[in-house]
């Protein structure tokens, strides 16, 4: 234990003395300064190290926004993959998910000054019809009595942008997409500089600091669950989440990548996914798919589950059911 | 030491002074660029937010013609193989312009993901030491050393032996394991450049074998359709082509690049043809982009096609250029030939550049039908990054044709003549 306090100290004095000249000197127009510029990928930080960058971290926050945030580094816990899974009989396709997880990420909000830059949105939900009969088909020579029907989850058949008056509508069902969490996920693999990777809780996060805005991991996602902050965010003070997670929901920069966490800063501190909490009619549900006993693990044993593009053979950790 | 300074010096001296058309010229190229790099002034301080590219289709101009580009970079083996493994003799006395080709070529594929890029204040964690490349995982770490390395291949050879020839010594005989090494390597970039785009499984459009055969064919025939025309240009404002001129571009060089273009051309034509029917005959889902692309999809009643008059005009000039090439009557009268070069040099930007990575991104893997337009800011810092790349050609040729053509030499070699191996 002495050894350790003494590790520390000499650990610390040699940050003191290794530490960037001029730290807070400010980069024009790219507008960083040099300590951000300098910042190590996260897996390479000591915890030193990351203590002083969220305190910096927590600084700009005040002195950008106003407010007082905290912004956590809890580690993944021992025993614990996430998993996720969704009840498509029972989604009313209401979209009250995808307002949560904006409140609860920091997302950047539409700006009604600049129309062109919309409201950053992590789900995705699709309306479909249940079914669609065009008589006689428009092939002729495949024309049958029968004729051409759109059913199930045809995802180019599917409605984005739906605003009727009440939800659900008659003939209608509904399917939200976000991050699946791929066991094998084709964003980790493009990455050209290890600033997205899975933790070993599962979930998949990003290094806002360290992403290039390459975007070859929007490219590569087969279920267009990252987003691009294509300018700086904008959120008003008073709709900061000031609970915060370096690899979640603190507020991001211009020009980096970023994606649904499973709410890292609430599932790591024994919380659910604010998606999952606010589900009116219970569609979602979440847990450790190593304990057998969770919910989740209930719900792929007892219920008929599938997943979405199983054969792109990413292996997602989110599951879609019916009753 | 003291020779190569004298070299540099006289390279400088010689990029910089010229006829007063010469100034015009590079005069206009400077004005577009700074216009250009005032646009990307903004595009730093307010983010890619100043560009058509958002989240539904995530790429556009700026990759789409750094895609392009690498084709023309890697063309240059085009003239490289057949001087120095065949010795054909009718390339020898172009093959530097191919190489410089090359290299200009590569500045604008540099420059232009550099602005593509959100954050290019973090471009050094890309580089071992400095960043953490995950290499050999992700294939834009590969294209980061493949094109890094061509780009010192095809400065090093045309250097080296402009040097000697400033000096009019005989190169040494370890110059030429460079030459054979830039050989697979210019197939190593565009392949990579393809592979790119072949591994993502999210995108049918792209992921398919033929993606790497189908860039290096219409490479060969965008770079030589190219050079064609900058021979023909050096031939008539320089003292190439006239009697005593040191340097020589034969007709025949030029009618033989003009059968590599044909050639590549109609691979090209039938590599599209078997994508278009393997797709379009299963009809699967898979479908939508190449509709996308040549139709339009409809969408509550809507239909977007933006591209799709493009592509229309891309098949029709590629076709028109490959029957230019076929008849000896056509590809040897250089009006036609060259109206040649051009369709087919035009046809191919479209093809695989806007008309290759847009519609991989229509429909979005979740099936929303999103329209891409570039903005004019966007199209400023894209011109910008071509006029660029024509500077840095143009300093470059007359750099070469001064060394080459117009007997300019060290002092220490006046007199000299120039050594049989240049």
């Amino acid at each position: 234990m002495v050894d350790e306090g003494r590790r520390d100290f000499l650990k610390k004095a040699g940050i003191a003395a290794a530490a960037i000249p001029f730290a807070n000197l400010r980069i024009p127009v790219i507008d960083v300064t040099l300590e951000e510029f300098f910042q190590k990928h996260y897996k390479e930080m000591s915890e030193e190290e990351k203590q002083r960058v969220i305190e910096r971290l927590e600084k700009q926050h005040k002195e950008k926004y106003g407010v007082d945030v905290e912004i956590m580094t809890t580690p993944p816990r021992k025993g614990v993959v996430w998993g996720y899974a969704l009840n498509i009989q029972k989604c009313i396709g209401c979209r009250r998910c995808v307002y949560a997880c904006v409140r609860e990420n920091n997302q950047s909000r539409a700006n009604p000054e600049e129309p062109w830059r919309g409201e950053i949105q992590w789900i995705r939900v699709l309306e479909f019809e249940k079914f669609e009969i065009h008589p006689g088909g428009k092939a002729k020579d495949f024309r049958t009595k029968f004729g051409e029907v759109i059913a199930g989850i045809n995802l180019e058949e599917s409605e984005h942008y739906y605003y009727p008056p009440h939800v659900p509508e008659k003939d209608k069902f509904y399917m939200p997409i976000q991050c699946q969490q791929c066991e094998r996920p084709p964003c980790v693999k493009v990455c050209p500089t290890k600033a997205t990777w899975k933790e070993p809780d599962g979930i998949i996060v990003v290094d806002y600091n360290w992403c290039i805005g390459c975007r070859f991991c929007i490219a590569a996602c087969p279920y267009w669950a990252r987003r691009f902050n294509w300018s700086d965010p904008y959120i008003r003070r008073e709709e900061i989440n000031p609970k915060m997670h370096y690899l979640g929901n603190r507020i991001r920069m211009r020009g980096v990548v970023e994606k649904c966490t499973f709410c890292i800063q609430r599932t790591r501190n024994g919380r659910y996914p604010a998606c999952v909490e606010i589900c009116p009619v219970g569609a979602r549900k979440f847990g450790n798919l190593l304990d057998p006993e969770s919910e989740v693990r209930r719900v792929i044993e007892k219920k008929r589950v599938f997943r979405l593009k199983e054969e792109l053979g990413t292996q997602p950790k989110f599951f879609y059911f019916i009753d | 030491m003291r020779k190569f300074i004298d070299f540099v010096l006289t390279s400088v001296r010689l990029a910089l002074t010229g006829s007063r058309k010469y100034y015009a010229w590079l005069a206009s190229l400077l004005i577009m660029v700074l216009f250009g790099a005032f646009t990307y002034y903004y595009q730093l301080k307010y983010g890619l937010i100043i560009t058509d590219i958002r989240d539904q289709v995530s790429w556009g101009s700026y990759i789409a013609n750094f895609t392009f580009l690498v084709g023309v970079a890697a063309a240059a083996v085009m003239i490289v193989l057949p001087a120095y493994l065949y010795n054909y003799k009718e390339f020898k006395h172009i093959t530097i312009f191919g190489e410089l080709m090359a290299v200009s070529a590569l500045v604008m594929v540099l420059t232009f993901v550099l602005v593509d890029l959100g954050r290019i204040d973090r471009v050094l964690h890309l580089m071992p030491v400095t960043g953490t490349p995950n290499w050999p995982q992700s294939m834009l770490t590969w294209d980061v050393i493949v094109l890094n390395g061509y780009l010192f291949l095809n400065l090093l050879i045309p250097g080296y032996l402009l040097y000697k020839a400033y000096l009019r010594e005989p190169p040494r005989k370890w110059i030429k394991i460079f030459i054979l090494i830039s050989i697979p390597w210019a197939i190593s970039i565009h392949t990579v450049t393809a592979f790119l785009y072949g591994g993502l499984a999210a995108r049918p459009f792209w992921n398919t074998a033929v993606m790497a055969p189908r860039f290096l064919a219409s490479a060969f025939t965008a770079g030589p359709a190219f050079i064609i025309i900058i021979l023909q240009i050096i031939r008539k404002y320089t003292c190439i082509g006239q009697p005593g001129c040191k340097l020589v571009v034969s007709d025949r060089a030029l009618f033989t690049l003009a059968h590599i273009a044909l050639i590549s051309m109609l691979v090209n034509l039938f590599f599209l043809g078997s994508e278009i029917y393997t797709v379009g005959y299963a009809a699967t889902s898979h479908i939508a982009p190449l509709k996308y692309l040549f139709f339009g999809l409809e969408h509550d009643g809507v239909l977007y096609n933006k591209l799709q008059p493009y592509m229309w005009v891309a098949i029709t000039i590629e076709i028109i250029a490959a029957l230019l090439l076929l008849f000896p009557k056509t590809r040897k009268n250089f009006k036609t030939l060259n109206i040649a070069c051009i369709f087919a040099f035009v046809g191919i930007w479209i093809e695989k550049g806007m008309g290759l990575v847009i519609p991989g991104f229509i429909p979005t893997p979740i099936g929303e039908i999103w329209e891409y337009y570039p903005t004019l800011m966007e199209i400023m810092i894209t011109l910008a990054v071509w006029a660029l790349g024509l500077l840095v050609y143009t300093l470059l040729l007359k750099i070469a044709i001064g060394i080459l053509a117009e007997d300019v030499v060290h002092p220490s070699a006046k007199g000299k003549e120039m050594p049989e191996h240049h």
